[in-house]
């Protein structure tokens, strides 16, 4: 452990750790474009510049350790100017088009323009606006709002471990893609949308969420698909789900979900749900009410158990229902019905 | 798994066999991945096709398919050969032993090449790799035990951890991935023929009188009929309702021609489920089912850890949880429940000794691994860390036995199923989301060599025809199945690839043969599927 001073404030920090965990920790904030707490620091935006009291140096918090007796101040005139400076830089490739982006308010550039005054237009405009890449049906990409930050670089990298996309080009055209530009989904990228869900402006957007507009709740659960249980976190607008993350800090699957966990969810809202009890007859399909329903399966139940005795009977549960469900079904099987044939598809 | 996904990358060496991990499990993949990339951990892989794993692999060994029992005794085999076991743990820990050395002296790498189709010299590789490592850990999933020899294959897989003393320990462990969001928990639920809730066995008095004085009804002792013996007692009469949650067998089982007949067969077919899928479509009356993001309650996922979902949605129109439905149709028969998810797990926590320590109220502040046998209990990350469940674990000398498909001139080719990244299962979930764009439609995946001989080209309308039944599909060309292999996934209902397979299944586990068929490719004569 080691001491040191954050505007006046005495800490005392793990040596291994960096200006800003060590800041974030103690509560005060420095604001951060291209650091994830998931992911080695960057240090590309220079947003998160802080000062050394004694020697006036300006250090990057994200990527600099805390060394005993340092002070640091995170706050003063100096830095604000610098971090103006710095998205003033950001604004001169990045279009000031906020009214029409999707990120909108999610948007961590536009949180620090707000923050330190900065309209976007100071300085002249660099390069020219680079085609939206939008191939497939999941992850849009408009790389001319790219700030270079390497978040997507680094998620694939370090935690996909599918190293599929890096940074090409030079200058104004300097930006994230996959190798030998391919389309995301000719390449070896997984369409996991790791990336897009840490792209801390609009670049990256995920395109079955787009116009869905903002949740009005979250909703910590589990995943549906696979039998990995990744936590879940639903972002839920009135009865729809327009989107899902994985947040909760416990969680063993961290930040990380699959292209099914986090675009497959739309079937939930979908309109082929089945919202009445059906009755096949000679006319199709009748819709009947539950009571209807359920009394008539109950006499044919009793029928067939009078004459067939409980063998005639089976119940198929569900690899998808809850485990209370399923017990209640091998209970309504065996204590009710009498019978143990009961099975669910795990051998499918 | 007898280990948990945070231990993965803590292992040295990982074997990984019969899953598509990075299409299948593509989180816990990730873990996998790293531990290659990141933690300098070697990966043996062993599947007949080059799935994306491959990439990361330091070693991939391609068997031909079904020849599962023949390499893993062959790689137990070198272990014994070249003494590279664990003689403390098989000392303390197993028993059976010598028989194993003994019996596996008949699978030397050499001989087996010639069933296997793996040179010896990496076989021996791949052993030696495994085995010399300080932790090693095996995941398995569907293409070791959908094989009429599948039981066996897990005997054999366990032959090797156990010899090599890689259980019990972080990364190490026995590691089945299970394919299903809560086939872990229907299980644990005793949803099985043979089961009670937590394992319990049907056939033991003691058990029933447990569950008989809990329920106040007694417990048939004779043990019930797997999905696939129902289906067959449907077709022959015997069996004559059947009330299906949430599944699809007509598009899921094998045979599925002969699958739908006997559903047909049946005087009431009652199916609850989100959508008129296939299956549903033959029933007499549908229940309109809630999905996961409408109710409350637990699902446990593959390793072993019990988790609490939360309603997120109000569910459409009418629709009620299948526990719901369930609790008023026993009302109606004169056996009152009450569906209340807290309570019914308050309830199994009472019977299932595994799940004793568990309740909802605990579950909210993050999931448990079972066993969890009391209150307070952190729950088990690892098991066997002392002793297994029958005491010493027993080596078990299985023989390898031809899969029941063989190729020949009517049949040249052998069919292999499974999934891909961007469909899940009968496809009735994903068919309906965002996903359905990426793959509209299913294809054969077979070598270009193959084509070649067959003079098809990418894209070709092709009949696949076996023994049971044909359908009509898009050729895609690649270098993922070995020659003589061909792929298909089964999401897609239009395909139902499930009517090529054999009802012919594991007597052990019931499991059908899903990953080895004979069939003949041809170009399909501009008729759609048959």
């Amino acid at each position: 452990m080691v001491s040191l001073r954050v505007n006046g404030k005495s800490l005392s920090a793990k040596g291994a750790s960096t200006i800003l965990e060590s800041a974030r920790k103690a509560g005060i904030d420095i604001p951060t474009l291209c650091y994830h707490p998931a992911l080695p620091p960057g240090g590309a935006c220079r947003i998160c510049l802080v000062e050394e009291e004694s020697t006036g140096r300006l250090l990057t918090a994200c990527n600099t350790r805390v060394e005993g007796g340092m002070s640091i101040l995170t706050d003063t005139q100096r830095i604000s100017t610098a971090r103006q400076r710095m998205l003033e830089l950001i604004f001169a490739r990045h279009p000031v088009d906020c009214t029409i982006c999707e990120a909108a308010n999610t948007c961590r550039l536009r949180l620090y323009a707000a923050r330190y005054g900065v309209s976007g237009g100071e300085l002249p405009r660099r390069g020219e606006l680079l085609p939206i890449t939008d191939a497939n049906s999941l992850i849009h990409r408009d790389y001319s709002k790219c700030i270079g930050c390497g978040i997507c670089v680094r998620a694939c990298g370090e935690v996909q471990g599918a190293a599929a996309v890096e940074f090409i080009g030079s200058g104004p055209r300097y930006r994230p893609a996959a190798t030998f530009d391919h389309p995301l989904d000719a390449s070896e990228c997984e369409l996991c949308g790791l990336c897009v869900s840490l792209c801390p402006v609009g670049a990256l957007m995920e395109k079955p969420s787009i116009h869905h507009g903002l949740e009005t709740r979250r909703v910590d659960t589990v995943c549906p698909y696979c039998g990995c249980g990744c936590d879940l976190e639903l972002r839920v607008a009135g009865e729809r789900i327009i989107g899902a993350r994985a947040e909760a800090p416990a969680a063993w699957n961290g930040v990380s979900l699959c292209a099914k966990g986090r675009y497959g969810l739309g079937f939930v809202n979908h309109p082929d749900r089945l919202g009445k009890p059906l009755e096949r007859t000679a006319e199709g399909w009748q819709e009947r009410s539950w009571d209807w329903a359920l009394e008539a399966i109950a006499e044919r139940l009793r029928r067939i158990l009078d004459e067939s005795g409980p063998s005639a009977v089976g119940i198929l549960a569900s690899a998808k229902s809850t485990n209370e469900e399923n017990y209640l079904m091998q209970k309504f099987a065996r204590a009710a019905l009498g019978t143990n044939n009961v099975d669910h598809c795990a051998r499918l | 798994m007898t280990n948990s996904i945070a231990d993965i990358e803590k292992a040295d060496v990982i074997l990984v066999t019969g899953s598509n991990t990075t299409e299948n499990h593509p989180v816990l993949a990730q873990s996998i991945k790293r531990a290659v990339l990141h933690g300098g951990t070697q990966l043996i892989l062993v599947d007949p096709r080059k799935v994306p794993l491959a990439r990361y692999a330091s070693l991939h060994l391609r068997p031909k398919l079904g020849t599962d029992v023949a390499w893993l005794n062959a790689m137990a085999r070198v272990v014994l050969r070249e003494s590279l076991q664990d003689t403390k743990f098989v000392a303390k820990r197993t028993e059976g032993v010598d028989e194993l050395a003994a019996f596996l002296e008949r699978y030397e790498p050499e001989a087996m090449e010639r069933i296997t189709g793996i040179p010896a010299g990496v076989l021996t590789q791949a052993a030696r790799l495994y085995a010399r490592a300080n932790r090693a850990s095996i995941f398995y999933a569907m293409g070791i035990t959908q094989h009429q020899q599948g039981t066996d294959n897990v005997r054999a897989v366990a032959n090797l951890a156990m010899l090599c003393g890689h259980l019990g320990k972080p990364g190490t462990g026995v590691n089945p991935l299970r394919g299903q969001n809560n086939v872990q928990g229907a299980c644990d639920m005793g949803a099985l023929p043979a089961f009670l809730p937590g394992y319990q066995r049907v056939d033991s008095a003691e058990v029933r009188a447990k569950f008989s004085g809990a329920w106040g009804r007694d417990i048939s002792a004779a043990r019930g009929l797997t999905i696939g013996e129902m289906i067959e007692a449907a077709g022959a009469g015997k069996l004559r309702a059947l009330l299906v949650f949430g599944e699809n067998p007509v598009v899921t089982e094998p045979d599925s021609d002969g699958t739908a007949r006997a559903l047909d067969a049946l005087e009431m077919l009652v199916v609850q489920d989100l959508f008129l899928t296939e299956t549903a479509q033959m029933a007499h009356f549908v229940l309109p089912g809630r999905s996961f993001a409408e109710k409350d309650g637990t699902f446990t996922s593959t390793e072993r850890r019990v988790q609490k979902l939360r309603r997120a949605v109000e569910a459409p129109g009418e629709a009620w949880a299948d526990g719901e439905s369930v609790c008023r149709l026993s009302a109606l028969l004169g056996y009152p429940m009450i569906y209340e998810p807290a309570e019914a797990m308050r309830e199994i926590a009472e019977l299932t000794p595994s799940y004793a320590g568990i309740d909802h109220a605990r579950l909210e502040k993050g999931g448990i691994q079972w066993p969890c046998p009391q209150a307070g209990h952190p729950g088990t990350p690892i098991l066997h860390t002392d002793g297994f469940t029958r005491g010493k674990g027993a080596f078990a000398c299985v023989e390898y036995k031809p899969p029941a498909e063989k190729t020949g001139k009517r049949y040249p080719l052998l069919l292999t199923t499974g999934r891909t990244r961007y469909a899940y299962h009968a496809g009735s979930m994903t068919v309906r989301t965002a996903l359905a764009a990426m793959q509209r439609q299913g294809c054969l995946e077979m070598n270009p060599a193959d084509a070649e001989l067959l003079a098809l080209a990418d894209g070709d309308l092709v009949r696949v025809e076996s023994q049971r039944g044909a359908l009509t599909t898009r050729l895609c060309l690649s270098a993922r199945s070995p020659q003589g292999v061909v792929f298909m996934s089964f999401h897609f209902p239009e395909e139902r690839v499930n009517r090529l397979i054999s009802p012919a299944f594991d007597p052990q586990s019931g499991i059908p043969e899903y990953k080895v068929t004979a069939v003949k490719v041809a170009l399909a004569g501009g008729e759609a599927s048959a």
